[in-house]
């Protein structure tokens, strides 16, 4: 018990201190999610859009592969991509393996199928609703589909979250790909896993506690962007 | 509007099937360029079903629903709509006619002025900037009015555009329609409302159970239809799916 009750005198201490490693952990972890989930909401929304607006073969069976991709194993993902950026693999000439640019690839692979799959299941609801009306007005896919983005504004960004907590939660692909170095991709998780096995639990769950604020601050944000709009939009 | 009508429109032995149910059945009608048109029939005649066929939301399972004057012209883009519960985008008022002309390609800098001209004609200038799901359903109703009139369509079709408003609401719509007939739209609407077929109808489609038992000049088919259950309709009988009394028995309509 004595273990929570430091924990939480560390996370304390770590943020009234203003830790400048923390800064430094905090900053890049926030770097790396927020950038992972930027670019899977630009490859995610529009797929996800798409697969739900168009009727192709196969159809059917990327609608069940992208919901099981939700589920990917960070560490698979994270094996994956270190093969393909190390000195050995296709993209190693780029030297990106254990650099920050590397643990936002291996996230976007984990984040784009969530934002992807939830954004076809808000975008399908809507069609049912939309699609006579837009086909009236003689709106090419293209437009209908650049439509439906903005009027499901406030329920993708939900999806987004979603795909925001896996990021920042995950551990297992940023610590293969980034390889957790101190100053350069230590981010929050790795950090965690670092001070568990070195068997300073209190810093851990300090750690963790600063994390968990963290998300909880994040999630608020987003509740006030989406209050706001939804106040726009019912004005 | 110099651009040749893609009027007449013809129907030809259009039949349409949805589960195995033959929900309009060999169809055949020449609708042309001037009357307003108004289909009429009880609930489950099929008449949004034909509207919808008409606009090319749905095809048919078989027949052919050809445009005559279209020659090689997509007729989509001279047509326009209002749903029974038109669908309004999360946007502003004006933001909504806006989505529309641009659909149409039309020049941003007309734009502003057909927007401003049709919220106008149709009573919701004051209402430009407000988020069109704010209005109430009679509004709205409006709204999509107002979106169909920007697009000066040649061929209009309204689905019960005053199906559960209040006389109030329904006035304004029934003059807003008659004002664009009057500038040259063709006008094909469904109504079940008597009252308002006999105000706005040029011509009568009388629909029955996904047939089209009877087409005639308004005049002449509010003084006597020359179909049994048209009368029946007209006298205010309730027409229902089974009509027994009607037909011999052993034989179906």
């Amino acid at each position: 018990m004595t273990d929570i009750g430091e924990a939480f005198a560390a996370a304390f201490s770590l943020v009234y201190h203003l830790d400048r490693d923390l800064g430094e952990i905090v900053l890049l972890s926030l770097q790396v999610s927020v950038g992972a989930v930027a670019v899977a909401s630009v490859i995610g929304l529009p797929l996800g859009a798409a697969v739900a607006l168009f009727r192709f073969p196969g159809r059917g069976a990327i609608v069940v592969v992208l919901n099981a991709l939700m589920g990917l194993p960070p560490v698979v993902v994270g094996l994956v991509v270190y093969l393909v950026l190390s000195r050995a693999g296709p993209l190693g000439v780029l030297g990106l393996l254990f650099t920050p640019t590397a643990m936002v690839i291996a996230q976007v692979f984990l984040v784009t199928p969530i934002i992807a799959a939830l954004a076809r299941q808000v975008i399908e609801d809507m069609w049912s609703e939309y699609e006579e009306q837009l086909r009236s007005l003689g709106a090419t896919p293209r437009r209908a589909l650049g439509a439906l983005l903005w009027d499901g504004r406030v329920s993708l960004l939900t999806a987004v979250l979603a795909g925001f907590g896996r990021a920042i939660a995950e551990v297992g692909a940023v610590m293969i790909v980034g390889g957790n170095i101190d100053h350069v991709t230590r981010v929050m998780t790795t950090a965690i896993a670092l001070e568990v096995s070195k068997g300073d639990l209190a810093l851990a769950l300090g750690l963790g506690i600063v994390l968990v604020a963290l998300s909880i601050a994040v999630s608020a944000a987003v509740a006030l962007l989406r209050g706001t709009l939804a106040q726009a939009q019912a004005r | 509007m110099t651009t040749p009508s893609i009027l007449p429109l013809e129907l030809r032995a259009v039949s349409f099937e949805r589960d195995r149910q033959r929900l309009l059945k060999s169809l055949s009608v020449r609708i042309a360029e001037g009357p307003r048109t108004i289909i009429i029939g009880p609930n489950g005649a099929g008449k949004s079903l034909l509207l919808r066929l008409c606009h090319g939301l749905i095809a048919p399972s078989e027949g052919e629903v050809l445009w005559h004057g279209a020659q090689g012209r997509d007729p989509l883009r001279f047509q326009a709509m209002v749903m029974q519960r038109p669908v309004m985008l999360r946007r502003s008022v004006a933001a909504n006619i806006d989505f529309a002309l641009s659909l149409h390609r039309i020049p941003r800098p007309q734009r502003r002025r057909l927007i401003a001209e049709a919220l106008e004609r149709t009573g919701l200038g004051a209402f430009a900037r407000v988020p069109a799901r704010v209005l109430s359903f009679g509004e709205q109703q409006r709204l999509a009015l107002a979106r169909t009139w920007a697009l000066r369509p040649q061929v209009l079709f309204l689905d019960e555009p005053t199906a559960n408003l209040d006389p109030a609401a329904t006035h304004v719509i029934e003059d807003a329609i008659l004002a664009m007939a009057r500038e040259g739209t063709k006008i094909i609407m469904t109504t079940h409302d008597l009252g308002q077929a006999r105000r706005l109808a040029d011509e009568v489609m009388f629909l029955h159970r996904g047939r089209l038992l009877e087409h005639a000049e308004a005049a002449a088919f509010f003084a006597g239809p020359e179909n049994e259950l048209a009368r029946a309709f007209l006298r205010g009988e309730l027409l229902w799916w089974e009509r027994r009394e009607l037909t011999p028995p052993g034989t179906r309509v």
